[in-house]
């Protein structure tokens, strides 16, 4: 190989190299390879020469047009890469969008506040076995009172302002006739709730003629004061999710329970130092309970003697009240979306 | 119950302060509900003796007074009130006192005249209302003393909130009785009065309703002073126990009500014609209240009366012709035993509420008559003088409550309560609660005292005894029960689904109230009478929904007055129809949704709901309810529904419910958008659906081929569905509509159908012949059952 072959091989090297390197686009990188690399390309085209060298000169010559050959598609490839790079960094770059702006799609409603909490108190007691069981609305005297040893004209009937229809029916005021339609007929043992509206004859600034209650009660050959204690202190406790909250249960009178008690819970919202809340006292009364008076229970067949039962009945509106802070009775039955939406 | 503290403590005085008396007392089930003090706080308000009362030179209504309040020389002060003369002992506010409102006492000069200090009214106290001239304190009341101490104001008014079965501590005797069992005290009743008879004056008594009032005490005292003053003391007694003063005779006889529970009555004797006869009223007759009421008495109610006439409600209230005034010299007193059962209810029948018939409709110790009556005797003469004549008593027997004698179990006691009491503590307990006790083998047997006319059974004796050793001493335990739980079936309709689901897709649930207003009752079901509340709150509350649909249409009225463009409410609930003399109260989902099928987004135009839209979110709550595929839509008219755009939905061939867009006439009239839907699912024929069931999933290539037809506009998407899928046979696997299309390039009257058809056969590739042999079979059996030509 001449001198002057081995120069013109170098300069070729030289201005592909530099052509690879100035290619800004894989368009003018694959014209640069074609140019030089390709099947008529400027190195092929001294590859096929090889054969006017003389034989001695071919095996030197041929092994440095290679060596160029490879060095220059080594120099593509790396060009390549980066010229691959460099698009898709592009594509990615206009491909971003702004993850900050809203999703698309529907968007989720709510249960009602009440709905929410009654869901709560049925699960926590279905924890504890307690089964859920419905009544009528429209209910007849001898189910709301007359079984649940409230006499008529008693003053304990004051407690209940009934709306009544002209056949003598009434709106149920308490969720308590449930129990008596569920243990008529059967035996026990029992261990029901009963959440449902009720109604009375009320209408103020902390009464609405509708509410709800859930009332529960247990019946078996065995049942004291002691257990429905532990029932109430396991409910009170998950439902407010403070597992050292105070209960208090005060004497109390229902007709049909005997003894009974209300129980108060240490103010949740001050933790029992005082506020606007609890009135000052440090407490607040959640519901009513005792145990079921053999009357009750003779009323609907079940020997008193054999069979002991628990029964205790609690407000859903103040308790989803005290749970979220809900200050007027009356936003429950408003269906105002502006309520309803605060409880997604 | 309202009562003064310090008075309690007369009878019984625990070492412990008001607060944890108070706490005390709710914890044994007498629930205090307040604590106020008896006065309001002021200082510097002196005991004052008037000296002298000279006119002012310079005003007609202002006197000049001097007053002697203990300091070195008497103080000059100007009183406007006409009440003040020399020698009265008044309360004198000193210059630098301080009254009720944070009023401060300076020197002042009226009209010209200095005045140091001013001479108090009752309400500048706080200690009534309102009042007329100065307040007068007893003669002996010493000169210079603090007016706080000298009245005691010092003290505490407790209000107790009773259940109804405490009528036993109506009474400052009753809560000293409860907390002398509390706190292991006795109790110091007042010495018991016995009265001199000076006279032998006497009226007969008639019991002829003997049931209704077994016993009937009274008595003659003659010669009194109705005019005069009742006693400071026993004014403020009343006042911190919540009764206003009237006049002494009334006075006293509230006072002993207060006192020891017994309703007294006073009548003016001179008014009064012959002897006295306790009877039922008889049809017709009338009584004029001391109240103004007039009433027109039912022959059901119990009545003092004369030879002559009705004079009292008994146990209620007195009549306006026999009361005593201050022009009455002689009077009859009353004190008598009514039965609950003949007062209760009475006076609320009458639209009255009194302390007595309070009393007597709880219950009234059947063994308090001539205690209560030596005792008023006793404090009329005090006050009003006059002589008394005998007690008079009518009783009969048979119909007074007898003495119970209650067999108390040990082993029950435990058994109730969950907790093992020694002997001697129950014993103790039920001693001092006044019951009296004679052992049996297997416990006691218990005699309550005539004032715990409450306890009854066995049952209330183990309360008692509960209630005194303190609810909060019994322990907390968790017993095993035998009750199992049955848990819900699989396919059962199970409403927390539902709603997830609902709410899951945007939807808010609502309660609204089960009364509505007759009017919007009509809106809906405007052929059905609803049942009619007898005694409604109001018009707007008064009859009980036959659907959810108007409280809903309600809600979203209001919603929409509140600038919220979507509303999608949904409501479970009873309905309540009325069918001949059945009631049926069926539970109900229901909903509501009117505005954009979507919220309002960035890349996505609004679009108006419709019917389809409703469609779409029926099918998913009967998805969840696992009874879609079971579900029939069928096109039928509800009053409350658009014509043309309302289905009823069957399944079994049983109505499951109502969908449909608002009926144009009543959102025009509600003033209501018009694509509001509506609908309505009764959930007792949801659910017990069929459960899911396994078929093998086939190994082969499915194959889409879609056809786009063209078919009369009336022929329904079901009928043409129902024809394919008849005549594609079992290859076809599922069956897509992607487009309905009526308008340019197809014949007026006629719509097209774009269709997709995925065929797959469970054992085997499908080849193209076996394909077109399906779509050609499908083709031709829509063209001669329906005309159906292909779409070019």
């Amino acid at each position: 190989m001449s001198e002057g072959d081995v120069a013109a091989i170098e300069d070729l090297h030289a201005a592909a190299a530099a052509a690879v390197g100035q290619a800004s686009d894989l368009a003018e990188l694959d014209e640069v390879r074609v140019r030089y690399l390709g099947k008529s390309g400027l190195l092929t085209a001294r590859l096929k020469g090889l054969g006017k060298l003389p034989a001695e000169q071919r095996p030197a010559a041929g092994q440095a047009i290679n060596e160029v050959k490879v060095v220059l598609q080594g120099l593509v490839d790396t060009r390549r890469a980066e010229l691959e790079q460099a698009v898709l960094a592009r594509r990615l770059a206009d491909e971003r969008v702004d993850v900050t702006l809203p999703g698309r799609g529907q968007s989720v409603g709510a249960l009602h506040p009440l709905t929410r909490t009654l869901q709560r108190i049925e699960r926590l007691f279905a924890n504890a076995g307690f089964g859920v069981e419905e009544g009528p609305e429209v209910e007849d005297y001898y189910h709301n009172f007359e079984a649940l040893n409230i006499p008529a004209h008693h003053p304990a009937r004051a407690m209940h302002d009934t709306f009544y229809f002209d056949d003598g029916r009434l709106l149920r005021t308490h969720t308590s006739p449930v129990q008596i339609r569920v243990m008529e007929g059967q035996q026990p043992p029992f261990r029901v709730i009963a959440p449902g509206r009720v109604y009375r004859c009320d209408s103020d600034l902390t009464h609405t003629p509708m509410f709800h209650q859930v009332e529960g009660f247990l019946v078996d050959e065995q049942a004291t004061f002691a257990d429905l204690k532990g029932v109430l202190y396991d409910f009170l406790r998950n439902f407010f999710e403070q597992d050292d909250l105070r209960l208090r249960f005060r004497p109390s009178y229902f007709p049909f329970t005997e003894p009974s008690a209300e129980v108060d819970v240490q103010c949740v919202k001050c933790g029992g130092r005082g506020c606007r809340v609890c009135k000052q006292t440090g407490w607040l009364e959640v519901l009513g309970c005792g145990m079921i008076h053999p009357s009750v229970l003779g009323h609907v067949g079940i020997d008193p003697e054999r069979w002991l039962g628990y029964a205790f009945g609690m407000g859903v509106e103040r308790l989803a009240m005290l749970r979220y802070g809900i200050d007027d009775i009356r936003l429950y039955f408003d269906n105002d979306l502006r309520f309803l939406s605060q409880f997604a | 119950m309202r009562f003064s503290e310090a008075w309690l403590r007369e009878w019984v005085d625990p070492a412990i302060g008001t607060q944890a008396l108070a706490d005390q007392l709710s914890m044994a089930g007498l629930e205090v509900d307040a604590v106020e003090p008896a006065a309001p706080a002021f200082d510097g308000v002196l005991v004052g003796h008037v000296m002298t009362v000279e006119p002012h030179p310079d005003a007609h209504k202002l006197r000049l007074c001097t007053v002697d309040v203990g300091a070195d020389a008497p103080l000059q002060i100007v009183c406007g009130a006409a009440n003040v003369a020399a020698g009265m002992r008044v309360p004198v506010a000193t210059v630098g006192a301080c009254l009720p409102g944070g009023f401060k006492i300076k020197k002042a000069k009226l009209r010209g005249v200095a005045s140091f200090g001013m001479i108090c009214s009752a309400a500048e106290l706080g200690l009534a209302e309102s009042s007329e001239g100065i307040l007068p304190l007893p003669a002996g009341a010493p000169v210079g003393d603090s007016v706080r101490d000298v009245l005691a104001l010092d003290d505490q008014c407790i209000e107790l909130d009773l259940t109804p079965d405490r009528g036993d501590c109506l009474s400052v005797a009753g809560v000293a009785r409860e907390v002398g069992v509390l706190n292991q005290l006795p109790v110091r009743a007042p010495a018991p009065a016995s009265v001199d008879t000076g006279i032998d004056a006497r009226v007969s008594v008639t019991l002829s309703a003997d049931e209704a009032c077994p016993r009937y005490l009274c008595r003659v005292v003659q010669g009194v002073d109705a005019a005069a003053e009742t006693p400071l003391w026993m004014r403020e007694r009343l006042r911190r126990s919540g009764l206003r003063p009237i006049s002494a005779v009334v006075d006293v006889t509230n006072y002993v009500l207060l006192e020891l529970g017994q309703p007294m009555h006073a009548f003016d004797l001179d008014r009064l014609q012959g002897d006295i006869q306790v009877r039922l009223a008889q049809a017709g007759e009338s009584l004029a209240l001391l109240n103004g009421d007039h009433v027109s008495l039912r022959d059901d109610t119990l009545v003092i009366a004369d030879a002559a006439r009705p004079v009292a409600l008994a146990g209620i209230m007195g009549g306006a012709e026999t009361a005593v005034d201050a022009d009455t010299t002689n009077l009859l007193l009353e004190s008598a035993f009514f039965a609950p059962s003949a007062i209760s209810g009475k006076a609320r029948s009458y639209g009255l509420h009194t302390d007595s018939s309070h009393r007597f409709e709880r219950g009234v110790d059947p063994a308090l008559q001539a205690q209560a009556m030596e005792r008023a005797t006793a404090l009329l003469l005090d006050i009003v003088g006059g002589s008394a004549g005998p007690v008079q008593e009518v009783t009969s027997a048979q119909w007074l409550p007898q003495p119970l004698a209650l067999n108390l179990r040990r082993q029950r006691i435990g058994r109730v309560l969950g907790v093992e009491l020694d002997d001697a503590r129950i014993e103790d307990i039920l001693s001092r609660l006044g019951m009296r006790l004679q052992p049996r083998a297997d416990g006691w047997q218990v005699t309550p005292p005539s004032s715990r006319f409450d306890v009854l059974l066995e049952e209330d004796l183990i309360a008692e005894i509960g209630r005194v050793h303190g609810y909060d001493r019994i322990p907390v335990t968790h017993a095993r029960s035998a009750a199992t739980t049955r848990a819900p079936l699989e396919m059962a309709f199970d409403p927390e689904r539902v709603r997830q689901v609902l709410v899951a897709r945007g939807w808010f649930e609502a309660i609204t109230y089960s009364f509505i207003s007759p009017e919007q009752q009509a809106w809906v079901d405007p052929a059905l009478t609803p049942l009619a509340l007898s005694n409604p709150l109001s018009a707007e509350l008064s009859v009980m929904r036959t659907s959810l649909w108007p409280g809903l249409l309600q809600a979203a009225r209001q919603n929409l007055a509140r600038q919220q463009g979507r509303v999608w409410l949904f409501e479970s609930g009873l309905r309540f129809r009325p069918d001949g003399t059945v009631l049926h109260q069926e539970m109900m989902w229901s909903g509501l949704m009117t505005g954009s099928a979507r919220p309002e987004q960035w890349g996505e135009p609004s679009r108006p709901l419709d019917f389809f839209d409703l469609k779409a979110e029926v099918a998913a709550v009967l998805a969840a309810s696992g009874c879609e595929r079971d579900c029939q839509w069928v096109a039928d008219q509800h009053p409350a529904l658009h014509p043309g755009q309302s289905a009823r939905l069957l399944r079994d061939g049983e109505t499951l419910g109502w969908a449909g867009t608002l009926h144009p006439s009543l959102a025009a009239e509600l003033d209501l958008p018009a694509n509001l839907q509506l609908f309505d699912l009764a959930v007792d024929r949801l659910g017990n659906a069929a459960k899911p069931g396994f078929s093998p999933l086939s190994k082969y290539p499915s194959i889409r081929r879609d056809i786009a037809i063209v078919v009369d506009a009336s022929l329904t998407y079901e009928q043409v569905r129902d024809g394919i899928r008849e005549s594609a046979g079992e290859l076809l696997r599922e069956l897509l509509l992607f487009d309905v299309y009526a308008g340019e390039h197809v014949a007026a009257g006629r719509k097209s159908l774009a269709l997709g058809l995925m065929l797959q056969a469970p054992s085997q590739t499908l080849t193209d012949q076996d394909v077109e042999a399906v779509i050609s079979r499908v083709l031709e059996h829509l063209a001669s059952a329906f005309g159906a030509e292909l779409r070019g």
